[in-house]
């Protein structure tokens, strides 16, 4: 019943030789890796939305303002902490230890670099590593929304409660989507392991055959961390600030930690199953027989790849604006689903296809290439359809009833507005004045707006 | 489940790093379980069973069976407790269970059928015996997702299509259920703003409450050009509940600072004694009011006519 091809080892890390302080050393280098990035990336981010609206950010602690997030964190911790009257005391103290447990969760999967000599000991750079680690991933990110939802339902007051509701639907609705474009990496790379899919991405990184899916899951990683344009559990403009109105002090702190954690959560794994992992980039893999794609060095690219992604999620923000909320839903399940769907029957078909003929799966890739290449020329061809001819447009300024709609309504490209009372007397007067002295008439003026 | 426990000790196959883990989850999940019984809120019976959820997913992991407890959690607990939270957050956060009887001896009733299930239950897994434990050989642990694919689109391949088929059938006939047909054309974002329009409703937002007035809070009328407090300042909610500050006082106060203003500042130049007051009245009138014209005097009729003619 070998259908499904060759079995492939589980797992590729080998974490053998590890021991138990090889384990703290790793873990709490995550910890420490985790919370230092938080702090880079609110000043990151904080300046590069700065540079993108023309005015300088952050700029006063420290070099470049660079000391701003730790001032930041400071002032939340030693502000009053205040437990609303109407809170459902426990639930409200949990849901944001929850939020922060579950993020730090994902990143023991996540491979920085290959095998590597620490302290005498072989040991791949990765906490640990297990056939269904990007599952696992899917399951810290999901118990880690019950810290927002619940924050927001325990906080017994509207607009929290709102945001909750917001947040439980996004999740419903925007996991599916997510889970959906990592399936075809899975199809691709015959194993939901973590360090399987960096080692299955050495010829081809998964992002160029599965462009679809790279979108999809870039699309819904925006909407499953909260974040503009899709932040409606906590849209300032309604909702206040959604489930974190009622919180103060370190619960907040711990919220707003964990929506970055999150960020870079989701970026590590796009980085891991879609852009390559840990791998160089094709330029730089080439030289000294793949001297880059050992060691330590590998550690460098994987954070290029997150902090550009990093940036991409600044950039976003910086220039799209919120959506609204039937907007969003649709966008979820009428466009996103229905994409990502109907691509992992593709995906499901060509590797079919790949593993019943036997074909070299860079063959596959070229052939399917030529294949859009082909269509992308045809279409080319084909003969745009004739756009129907604009009704014609009367000549001239036309002079329109600003008031027909009930309310003013300023003129399009086109139309002027009729004379006004005191200009209409003036040019009578004039008119008047013509017919007694036989002069010229005066030319009244009409300001023409737009085209 | 404390004989397999005990069965598996045994014999010797569970470690003690698993006993340690079965005997901290197991309490841990019979008393989210009883919490579920007791549970007042709605929303706390949900997150018990997601306690409960959680701590067999790591015993399933425990176990071997790693794709099972992660698929569990992002399943039961990531997707259908979400929604069940969902529902219980809009149908109604603070309803909790009515402890009415609505049908007459229900309560015994079920106690009575509860303990039977209790005494069968007992009687039965009392009464079981169990086998010599195997563990998953290590082949077959290792490759735990690959062993469960062959198994469900092999040998189970049917049954999994019909209970697929099952399932969307299911699906589509909720929403041909609640499916229904729109007889009105949909009122959409711009359809509500042209009718709040024809119905002559504010095109502007409301005044902010406290502007120009010697308070700036929530419940404190803003002040017109003319200085008389603004009715349609202060927020809804509060005027209901009878919360606002009291706008005569406040009125009261502007007219007691206008006066004290007038009379300080209109004694000194004798040139200008006789029309002193309503000389410095405007400028006081222009320090409160926006326009700055005219100030008190003409503002009053001009503003308030506005706020009626919306």
């Amino acid at each position: 019943m070998r259908i499904l091809g060759e079995a492939v080892a589980p797992v590729t890390a080998d974490f053998s030789n590890d021991t138990w302080w090889i384990w703290l050393i790793k873990a709490v280098a995550i910890v420490v890796f985790l919370l230092t990035s938080v702090l880079i990336a609110i000043w990151f981010e904080r300046k590069v939305v700065a540079r993108m609206q023309v005015r300088p950010g952050p700029n006063v602690h420290g070099p470049f303002g660079l000391l701003q997030s730790l001032a930041d964190a400071m002032k939340l911790l030693v502000k009053e902490d205040m437990t609303v009257k109407a809170a459902d005391k426990l639930v409200y103290i949990v849901a944001p230890m929850i939020a922060v447990f579950c993020s730090l969760l994902t990143f023991a999967v996540i491979p920085f670099g290959p095998n590597v000599s620490m302290f005498g000991v072989n040991t791949p750079i990765q906490l640990t590593d297990f056939p269904v680690a990007v599952l696992y991933i899917l399951a810290c990110a999901s118990v880690g929304v019950y810290g927002i939802v619940l924050g927001g339902w325990s906080s017994g007051s509207t607009y929290p409660l709102l945001g909750a509701v917001r947040s439980t639907a996004q999740v419903i609705s925007y996991e599916l989507a997510m889970g959906l474009s990592l399936v075809s990496v899975f199809i691709l790379a015959g194993s939901m392991s973590t360090s399987q899919i960096v080692t299955s991405q050495t010829a081809v990184w998964w992002f160029l055959p599965l462009l679809p899916a790279f979108i999809i899951y870039i699309i819904s990683m925006v909407g499953e961390t909260n974040r503009l344009p899709f932040d409606l559990p906590e849209a300032e403009g309604e909702l206040v600030s959604g489930y974190m109105t009622e919180y103060s002090s370190m619960k907040f702190a711990w919220f707003f930690l964990a929506e970055y954690i999150n960020m870079l959560n989701v970026s590590a794994v796009a980085t891991t199953l879609f852009l390559g992992g840990w791998r160089a980039p094709w330029p730089i893999s080439a030289i000294n027989d793949g001297m880059f794609n050992s060691g330590w060095w590998p550690v460098l690219w994987f954070l290029a790849k997150l902090w550009l992604l990093m940036f991409v999620f600044v950039w976003i923000r910086g220039s799209v604006l919120r959506f609204r909320y039937d907007q969003f839903m649709k966008i979820g399940w009428k466009l996103l689903i229905p994409a990502a769907l109907a691509w992992v029957v593709c995906v499901g078909v060509v590797q079919g296809v790949r593993q019943f003929s036997g074909l070299d799966l860079r063959t596959i890739l070229f052939v399917l290439a030529g294949i859009v290449l082909l269509g992308l020329l045809i279409s080319f061809l084909v003969p745009e359809k004739k756009q129907p001819p604009a009704p014609k447009r009367p000549p001239g300024p036309q002079v329109y009833d600003p008031y027909a709609g009930g309310y003013p309504v300023p003129p399009l490209p086109g139309q002027v507005l009729p004379p006004s009372p005191r200009k209409q007397r003036a040019a009578a007067d004039a008119a008047a004045a013509a017919d007694t002295d036989n002069s010229t008439t005066p030319q009244v003026t009409q300001e023409v707006h737009g085209g | 489940m404390r004989g397999l426990a005990t069965t598996l000790l045994e014999t010797g196959e569970t470690t003690t790093a698993e006993a340690v883990l079965f005997w901290t989850l197991g309490p841990i999940m019979v008393l989210a379980a009883l919490s579920l019984l007791f549970a007042k809120k709605a929303v706390h019976a949900a997150l018990s069973v997601v306690v409960v959820m959680i701590s067999l997913a790591f015993l399933y992991v425990a176990q071997d069976a790693v794709f099972l407890g992660v698929v569990q959690v992002v399943v039961y607990t990531g997707a259908v407790m979400m929604l069940f939270l969902f529902v219980l957050m809009l149908v109604g956060v603070d309803s909790s269970d009515s402890l009415v009887e609505t049908i007459r001896g229900q309560r015994w009733i079920g106690l009575l059928a509860g303990a039977g299930l209790g005494v069968v239950l007992v009687g039965v897994v009392g009464r079981a015996s169990y086998g010599k434990p195997f563990g998953l050989s290590g082949e077959a642990s290792s490759q735990n997702p690959t062993g469960v694919a062959h198994i469900i689109f092999g040998e189970y391949v049917f049954a999994f299509e019909v209970v697929g088929a099952l399932l969307v059938t299911a699906a589509l006939g909720a929403l041909v259920l609640t499916h229904r047909q729109r007889l009105t054309p949909r009122v959409g974002q711009r359809e509500r703003a042209d009718a709040r329009v024809a119905a002559g409703a504010t095109l502007t937002p409301l005044p902010a409450p406290g502007v120009y007035a010697r308070h700036n809070a929530m419940d404190v009328p803003a002040l017109g050009p003319d200085g008389q407090p603004i009715e349609n300042s202060v927020s809804r909610v509060l005027r209901i509940r009878g919360q606002e500050a009291d706008a005569e006082e406040f009125a009261a106060r502007t007219e007691r600072v206008l006066a004290g203003a007038s009379q300080v500042r209109g004694t000194p130049p004798p040139l200008a004694a006789p029309e002193g007051a309503s000389a410095n009245a405007p400028e006081l009138g222009a320090a409160v009011s926006d326009t700055g014209q005219n100030g008190p005097s003409t503002g009053a009729s001009g503003v308030i006519g506005q706020e009626d003619g919306k």
